[in-house]
């Protein structure tokens, strides 16, 4: 276990553990800050570390941000690691640049923590820290430089420069930038566990760095490099959309291709994502962009979007187990279909996000699909105070809902509504029955598997030669519809059983819109109510025989006739837009599961025709038994 | 609960396990009629022979499945057919699994629709009938090997198993003899370790030891695997059943487009449970009954030439005592006749025992080599009918989904 140990040695602190850093996060101070950044980054890494190593960078980051704490912060110091950061950068960078598509999975891997660092400097900007403005800068400039080489660099070593940093001395540098780096920011949390999570510790602190300057940025690259491997990063490339060819983009294919590649070196484990969606027609793009962005840009447009009356598809939900196995576990596969699931989900988002033909012209969109960098995506992590916040939001929204009662006069939105939420239910269950079929084929392809090598067996002990081999070729036989069975499993699954997890997901958004209708009829009729009791002081006004207010109690009739009138046209512009809405996402649902459902069928087809083949070369074996 | 009588007309419907008999018709059995009582099955047993030692040339009897047990248990007893292989007795008629499987039903019952209620409830009755004809056929097979060996089929308590017109009234193993056959067992088990050691004279005898002995495990293993693969085949099939019935829900909900895409897809969905229904039953049929008949009936020939090692070690105990008799040239006639006796049996034994054994291999690989064609060919037929199911489906929604697509886009 290097790792510990260099830790220890470069921070001097005892290596705090777990539990430490996760107590961090009250630490809003500066000195608190640190941790966070050194956190959102070392769980990157950790994602795919080895829990081995995991605990290991934890440990050291809790150590650095302890270290960091404790020591008032020190400029130069920071400014030296960074430099330590941009040489070791450069070296990685110079070492295997070889591969430009590994460097792709790289990058992705850096911007993670690029959002993180980037976050964390806003938050130091926030708490104004000396040593967040000093070292950003220089970072900023030494990382961005660094960052393309260390991005082509890293292909082999994303793994090997977070391993590096833990294993190598050299390396180790890194650590301590990033550790530097963590210090500037005031983000307050690192997991080096889970990046999930991570952003779950993160948010309490991140709510603060909502101000992403431009040095933030800088640092979020540098931040990446530094970051020993944040995992999950998804570069989108897209052609630039231009607003005004909306139609002509909607048309345009859109091949997304986000892989994940996770690579164990050393002790470490390194994941990286690349998505690039890519619009012909224009100029390729490819960005970088971490899980939690995409939670970010729905959280923008939702804010926007939602309260017309718009469906905003919802993205993938975190998987904070999924994501853990993915960061502890070596080459598992479950881990590798939990990214490959969540890749095909985030892909299937941002079709969604950019067929809708006015969330398309979102600025955000375009921002997200064809910035270099993002400001790191703030509030999407459930235990930060944004999210405390939003949590409060949502129960005071169900309480209203339910104490809402709305004497419906459209019968149309009735019905609807009524039709959403049994559907909401049928698709659960039918989900749950897809599910279980997933497991079940599953099962069948294992002991399928099982008793393939069993008749292996039992033929190499068979002593008539033509039976032997007639069961050894069933045993051939039986292992490759073990592989159908599994192939057919998982097309249950990601053709299926997702789709059905899309519709459930995007069922509650729909529901929402129904929900943003109910609101602005309330606020509507709150207004009459409000004009009716100035209506009623006017008369009691009058009764009394007090011009003297009757003046203001006029002027507050006529604002209120006004604000009655808004609120109504406001309800009605958002009927109308939900209305449409529905249609719409109704008929967008009809395509889909066709569409589905007709690669469902085919995929079964396949398998069906393999079998065929299997069998009727089997048939020859069979009958040449003597 | 479902009433568990069933009646059974033709059992013989499905023949999983095909025994090479002869073709001697001078005494023919089958058993075309069952009845099944909670737990007891009673068997029509029909005999239809020309021999004269029965008194009429066709009858029939009725038969439990301990009547079977006892027929084996006197067989296995009788010295005389030490030297044979005995056919394995018809294993206890298990209705357990299904049977769970309907109380389990029941209890969900609130969970699913009626339709899928339904559907499941046929199932599980599909799926005890096959239990019951496998049972059916096993006993009947049971005795067709009886009734086409050559010295098993003059047996006398054969004869009146077959012929005796009365309740056998075979008495039932009280817990005495029970635990006494258990107690044999042990010390047959601990008496085969011994003789194991022994070096057989015989290279043919050692060779089919050490190969009957590899192969009783192997095969008890893929038994047990294909049994596994069967039962999650089927319970693929059932999810069928379960979401079909979810997607003709939702379908009748819907009045969008959608509606005769999710209609024909539960349909297909519907069909392809049955087709696979019918993949997981013939690979039990074929495979899994196939190498589970042959592990009982390797078990039959292992304890075969356990009989004979015995016997073996009988005659060179007798030599031994042979040997001290004329030291001591005491009781010396005695000892000879007795080592005579031995040899004697011992030969006899390996004689026979040798045409069994090989007479067994070409029966083995016969039924192998059918069993795995007709699995073969049945693998095809329901992949092939899934295929033509497919492709109809495809084609349907195919055409309309293009159309749909038309329309959309001339709406625009």
């Amino acid at each position: 276990m290097h790792f510990p140990s260099v830790f220890s040695s470069s921070t001097a602190s005892p290596l705090p553990t777990l539990s430490d850093s996760a107590m961090d996060p009250p630490l809003p101070v500066s000195s608190s800050e640190p941790p966070k950044d050194i956190f959102s980054e070392p769980p990157a890494d950790t994602f795919k570390d080895p829990l081995n190593k995991t605990s290991a960078e934890k440990a050291a980051s809790g150590g650095l941000s302890k270290a960091q704490a404790a020591v008032p912060v020190k400029v130069a110091a920071d400014e030296e690691l960074d430099d330590l950061f941009s040489d070791s950068l450069g070296e990685s960078g110079a070492a295997p640049v070889t591969d430009a598509k590994i460097a792709p999975l790289l990058d992705l891997g850096e911007e993670p923590q690029k959002s993180d660092v980037i976050k964390k400097d806003g938050n130091a900007d926030l708490f104004k820290e000396p040593l967040g403005a000093m070292t950003k800068k220089p970072q900023g400039s030494l990382f961005t430089e660094a960052k393309s080489e260390a991005k082509a660099a890293r292909p082999e070593q994303s793994n090997s420069a977070a391993a590096d940093l833990f294993t190598e001395e050299a390396f180790t540098v890194t650590p301590v930038v990033a550790a530097a780096k963590s210090s500037v920011n005031t983000s307050s949390k690192t997991n080096g566990l889970h990046s999930d999570e991570e952003d779950l510790f993160a948010e309490a602190t991140v709510e603060l760095s909502l101000d992403s300057p431009h040095n933030d940025r800088r640092k979020r690259e540098a931040a990446k490099p530094s970051a020993p491997a944040p995992s999950l990063s998804a570069s989108a490339s897209t052609s630039k959309p231009q607003p005004k060819t909306l139609e002509e983009l909607e048309e345009e294919e859109k091949e997304d291709t986000f892989d994940l590649n996770i690579s164990v070196t050393n002790p470490e484990k390194v994941g990286k994502s690349t998505t690039s969606l890519s619009m012909f027609r224009s100029k390729q793009f490819t960005v970088r962009r971490r899980f939690s962005d995409f939670l970010g840009l729905y959280e923008k447009l939702s804010e926007k979007h939602a309260q017309n009356g718009y469906i905003v598809p919802p993205p993938p939900e975190k998987s904070i187990l999924g994501m853990t196995k993915v960061k502890v576990g070596k080459e598992d596969p479950s881990s590798a279909e939990f990214v490959e699931r969540r890749r095909a989900a985030l892909e299937r988002y941002l079709h969604r996000v950019v067929s809708h033909p006015s969330l398309l012209q979102d600025p955000d969109v375009r921002e997200f699909l064809e910035k270099e960098e993002l400001p790191r995506a703030v509030s999407t992590q459930a235990l930060s105070g944004a999210g405390f916040l939003k949590m409060i939001n949502k129960a005071t929204d169900a309480v209203s809902k339910m104490t809402i009662k709305m004497n419906e006069s459209d019968v149309w939105f009735e019905e609807k509504l009524q039709e959403v939420e049994s559907e909401d239910q049928q698709l659960r269950k039918l989900h749950a029955m897809v599910e279980s079929l997933v497991n079940h084929r599953k099962e069948l392809s294992v002991n399928t598997a099982m008793f393939a090598k069993s008749v292996a067996m039992l033929g190499s002990s068979e002593d008539n030669t033509a039976l032997s081999r007639a069961l050894s070729q069933l045993a051939e036989v039986e292992d490759r519809i073990e592989q159908l069975h599994q192939d057919q499993a998982s097309n249950d699954f990601f053709i299926f059983a997702e789709l059905l997890a899309d519709y459930i997901r995007l069922l509650g958004a729909v529901r929402a819109c129904f929900d943003q209708r109910m609101k602005a009829w309330q606020r509507w009729q709150d207004a009459q109510n409000m004009l009716q009791k100035k209506r009623e002081t006017e008369a009691k006004l009058l009764w009394a025989n007090k011009p003297d207010k009757l003046q203001q109690a006029k002027d507050e009739i006529v604002e209120w006739e006004a604000k009655v009138s808004q609120y109504e046209r406001e309800f009605e512009r958002v009927s109308a837009t939900v209305r449409k809405e529905v249609i719409r996402f109704e008929k967008e649902k009809s395509r889909d599961f066709k569409k589905q459902i007709i690669r469902y069928l085919e995929s079964l087809l396949q398998s069906q025709q393999q079998l065929i083949k299997y069998w009727e070369a089997f048939l020859p074996e069979a009958k040449a038994i003597a | 609960m479902i009433k568990l009588i069933v009646q059974l007309s033709s059992p013989s419907l499905l023949r999983s396990v095909s025994v090479d008999l002869n073709n001697d018709s001078s005494l023919l059995i089958d058993i075309p009629d069952a009845l099944c009582e909670r737990d007891k099955v009673k068997f029509t047993v029909h005999t239809k022979t020309t021999l004269n030692s029965f008194q009429k040339p066709d009858f029939s009897v009725s038969r439990q499945h301990e009547d079977f047990i006892w027929l084996h248990d006197t067989l296995v007893e009788t010295e005389e057919y030490a030297g044979l292989i005995i056919p394995p007795a018809p294993p206890k008629p298990d209705f357990e699994s299904p049977r769970e499987k309907m109380h389990k039903l029941g209890e969900g019952e609130a969970t699913m629709t009626k339709e899928e209620y339904t559907k499941m409830k046929q199932e599980l009755e599909a799926e005890y009938l096959a239990v019951f004809k496998k049972t059916v056929q096993v006993h009947e097979i049971f005795l067709q090997r009886l009734s086409s060996h050559p010295n098993l089929s003059k047996d006398r308590n054969f004869q009146i198993f077959l012929e005796y017109d009365q309740d056998l009234s075979v008495r039932r193993k009280n817990a005495k003899e029970m635990f006494g056959g258990f107690f044999k067992n042990m010390v047959k088990s601990a008496d085969e370790v011994l003789i194991s050691g022994i070096k057989d004279v015989d290279e043919f005898f050692e060779q089919e030891k050490t190969f009957l002995l590899d192969y009783f495990s192997k095969i008890k293993d893929s038994t047990a695997k294909a049994e596994k693969m069967t039962r999650s085949h089927k319970n693929v099939a059932d999810d069928y059943i379960h979401i079909s019935a979810t997607l003709n829900s939702i379908a009748a909900d819907d009045n969008t487009a959608l509606k005769q895409h999710l209609e024909k897809f539960a349909e297909l969905l519907e069909k392809l449970r049955k087709v696979e229904g019918r993949v997981a039953s013939d690979q039990e049929l074929k495979l899994t009954e196939l190498l589970r008949y042959y592990m009982r009936d390797i078990q039959a020939a292992k304890d075969l030439l356990y009989r004979r090692a015995r016997a073996l070690a009988d005659y060179e105990n007798s030599n031994k005592a042979l040997d001290k008799a004329r030291l001591k040239s005491k009781d010396v006639a005695q000892a000879e006749e007795n080592q005579k006796q031995c040899l004697l049996k011992f030969d006899k034994l390996s004689e026979s025992g040798k045409k069994e054994l090989t007479s067994f291999k070409g029966r083995r690989v016969v039924a192998f080599r059918k069993n795995l064609i007709e699995m073969a060919e049945l693998e095809i037929k329901h992949a092939k009918q899934c295929v033509i199911l497919h492709s109809t489906c495809i084609d349907l929604m195919d055409s309309s989904f293009i159309f749909a697509v038309v329309q959309v886009r001339g709406r625009r």
